[in-house]
């Protein structure tokens, strides 16, 4: 976390790996969703993960927090095989963080009390030091002033920077965000997509699935992109998305940057936010 | 009466009237009356019903009988305080200690039923079809009768008190499962996953997140329950109880049977009201403000 902000966002971090997907694959019943993915993200490096509706990319991200159990293959966060049967995947999951779309904010607590409460539960902190870091992450995020508020008063773009905050307050090494500003009004995207930078700036290990392109054209160290629950390229954002290998990368980023060609189910929100 | 009633609305009687010329046109009617108007004459028909037989009932009752056999007001009088201190006291209780076992036996079977563990279901499954289909009387005898004899030599704690809760917390476990279950299953499923990826264990974010948002969700029928089961502690009757245990319900009939005289009845039938009128209230209020909150 004070990794220096020179060293983040240049091709050249060498950090030890932190994250390490080996031959993964995931079926649900008959549908082979992930077939085969190899990725490894270093330490303090941003990944964005980006590719058609449906091609495993949410899958792929729960699997690296065993959210979903891997069918087949190995991941490994920090070192530890999370995918070997022994391993107390509680006690990993507090090194992970994870962002959803829906933010998931547990609705009956307030905005603090969302971020002691897993301190409290989970890393046993006391009080006083629970309520100091939760104060600490709310004001990084910039929503101190919403301490005692409930989460449904909020806006979305509030919400989604509690959840930031209260997974940043378990302390974690790596982030995994899941499509974090899709749920959210236009103009809500740049208070969320900013915490995120900041972030990102701060050296936090993070795997961003998304479809802002902005975002990962200038934040992102490495693009994936994903289909058909294989990876097709990866790279430096300036090549898989400024001159794809591929033709299906190519493809998609074309529907996504055109609506006139988009296929009906590609949401018209999804292209505003891409081409801002 | 329906002259009247439509005559008193004024400004729509007569938009009607524009409308049902404009109809009567396209439709010939028969006595020219407008679909609002047979409707209001219907609604007369109905009052008239109704206040007659009112009436006949008023008239046909023996009121004098009636007065003597149920509201004598001294020997109404001769039943306070001890129908409130020991009859109403007991009853609450009762009723206090079959819910708190039925809710914990409830949550228990509610997640069982929930659990990945098949037998766990299957059992849960089993429980909660027995006990909502047998009627409460029944399983009432059967704590009395048969608890005793599938454990020789043992007491349930708590003597009468302890049957009761027993019984009483046997048949609402069963309906409270189910509501639980219910209230679980209505907590949106990302906040199970929340609660994993930040570290909490299953259980823990079980009775941390997930319980205390379907406590919410499940507090009017929950308080429906507690209003059943008020009523159902009448049964304690058929346990043979002491004087000192008698509840409403046997405190009323036993004097009832002394005095030859049904006022005792009467009385009793009014403290029940008192208490489950106004939780009635109560549970209207909660579903009107969970209605609202899910908008
Ligand atoms: N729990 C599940 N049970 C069955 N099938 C699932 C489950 N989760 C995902 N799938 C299937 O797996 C495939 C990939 O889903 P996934 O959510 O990973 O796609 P995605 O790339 O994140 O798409 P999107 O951009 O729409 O979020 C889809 O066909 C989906 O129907
Ligand atoms: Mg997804």
């Amino acid at each position: 976390m004070t990794t220096n902000t020179e060293t983040a966002n240049t091709e050249t971090t060498a950090g030890a790996p932190e994250i390490r997907v080996r031959d993964l694959h995931k079926s649900f019943g008959d549908n082979e969703v992930l077939r085969g993915i190899d990725l490894e993200i270093r330490q303090g490096e941003v990944v964005c993960v980006i590719g058609p509706s449906g091609s495993g990319k949410s899958t792929l991200l729960r699997c690296v927090n065993l959210l979903e159990e891997p069918t087949q293959g190995q991941v490994f966060v920090g070192g530890t095989e999370i995918t070997d049967p022994d391993v107390d995947i509680d006690a990993v999951r507090r090194r992970i963080g994870m962002v959803f779309q829906q933010f998931n904010l547990f609705p009956h607590l307030t905005v603090t009390e969302n971020l002691t409460l897993p301190q409290r539960r989970v890393l046993k902190r006391d009080k006083a030091e629970a309520a100091r870091v939760a104060a600490e992450n709310l004001q990084r995020v910039g929503l101190a002033e919403k301490a005692t508020a409930y989460p449904s008063s909020l806006s979305g773009g509030q919400q989604q920077r509690v959840a930031i905050a209260r997974a940043l307050a378990m302390g974690p090494e790596v982030m995994l965000f899941d499509e974090p500003t899709s749920a959210l009004d236009p103009e809500l995207v740049g208070d969320v997509l900013a915490v995120m930078r900041m972030l990102a700036n701060d050296g936090m290990t993070m795997m961003v699935v998304t479809h802002e392109m902005t975002f990962a054209r200038e934040v992102a160290d490495r693009v994936v992109f994903m289909d058909g629950g294989v990876i097709v390229e990866e790279g430096a954002p300036a090549q898989v998305i400024g001159a794809p290998r591929h033709e299906r990368t190519r493809h998609f980023l074309s529907r996504l940057l055109d609506p006139a060609t988009a296929e009906v189910g590609e949401t018209p929100e999804r292209m505003d936010k891409a081409g801002r | 009466m329906s002259e009247t009633k439509t005559g008193k609305k004024g400004k729509t009687g007569e938009t009607e009237t524009t409308e049902a010329t404009a109809g009567a046109q396209l439709q010939p009617r028969r006595r020219g009356l407008t679909r609002r108007q047979k409707r209001a004459a219907s609604r007369g028909l109905q009052y008239v019903v109704f206040v007659a037989a009112v009436a006949a009932l008023a008239v046909t009752a023996d009121w004098g009988g009636l007065r003597n056999q149920f509201a004598q007001s001294d020997l109404a009088g001769q039943m306070f305080p001890d129908i409130i201190t020991l009859a109403l006291k007991n009853t609450v209780l009762y009723t206090v200690s079959g819910f708190v076992f039925g809710l914990v036996l409830g949550m228990v079977v509610a997640l069982m039923r929930l659990s990945s563990v098949g037998p766990y279901r299957w059992a849960a499954g089993i429980y909660i079809e027995v006990f909502r289909g047998l009627p409460a009387l029944l399983i009432f005898i059967f704590v009395a009768v048969a608890v005793p004899l599938a454990f020789p030599g043992t007491e349930i704690p708590g003597g009468t008190y302890g049957k009761v809760a027993l019984g009483l917390g046997l048949v609402s476990a069963a309906y409270m499962a189910e509501t639980i279950r219910a209230g679980i299953q209505a907590v949106p499923k990302g906040q199970m996953e929340a609660a994993r990826s930040l570290g909490f264990s299953h259980a823990r974010a079980m009775v941390s997140i997930i319980m205390p948002q379907a406590f919410r969700i499940v507090i009017p029928p929950m308080t429906n329950q507690l209003v059943l089961l008020f009523k159902d502690s009448s049964l304690v009757l058929f346990l043979g109880v002491t004087l000192e245990e008698r509840e409403l319900a046997k405190f009323g009939r036993d004097l009832a049977s002394q005095t030859a005289n049904s006022t005792p009845i009467l009385v009793a039938g009014l403290c029940y009201l008192l208490v489950t009128v106004p939780l009635g209230f109560v549970v209207r209020r909660l579903e009107a403000k969970a209605g609202e909150a899910t908008r």
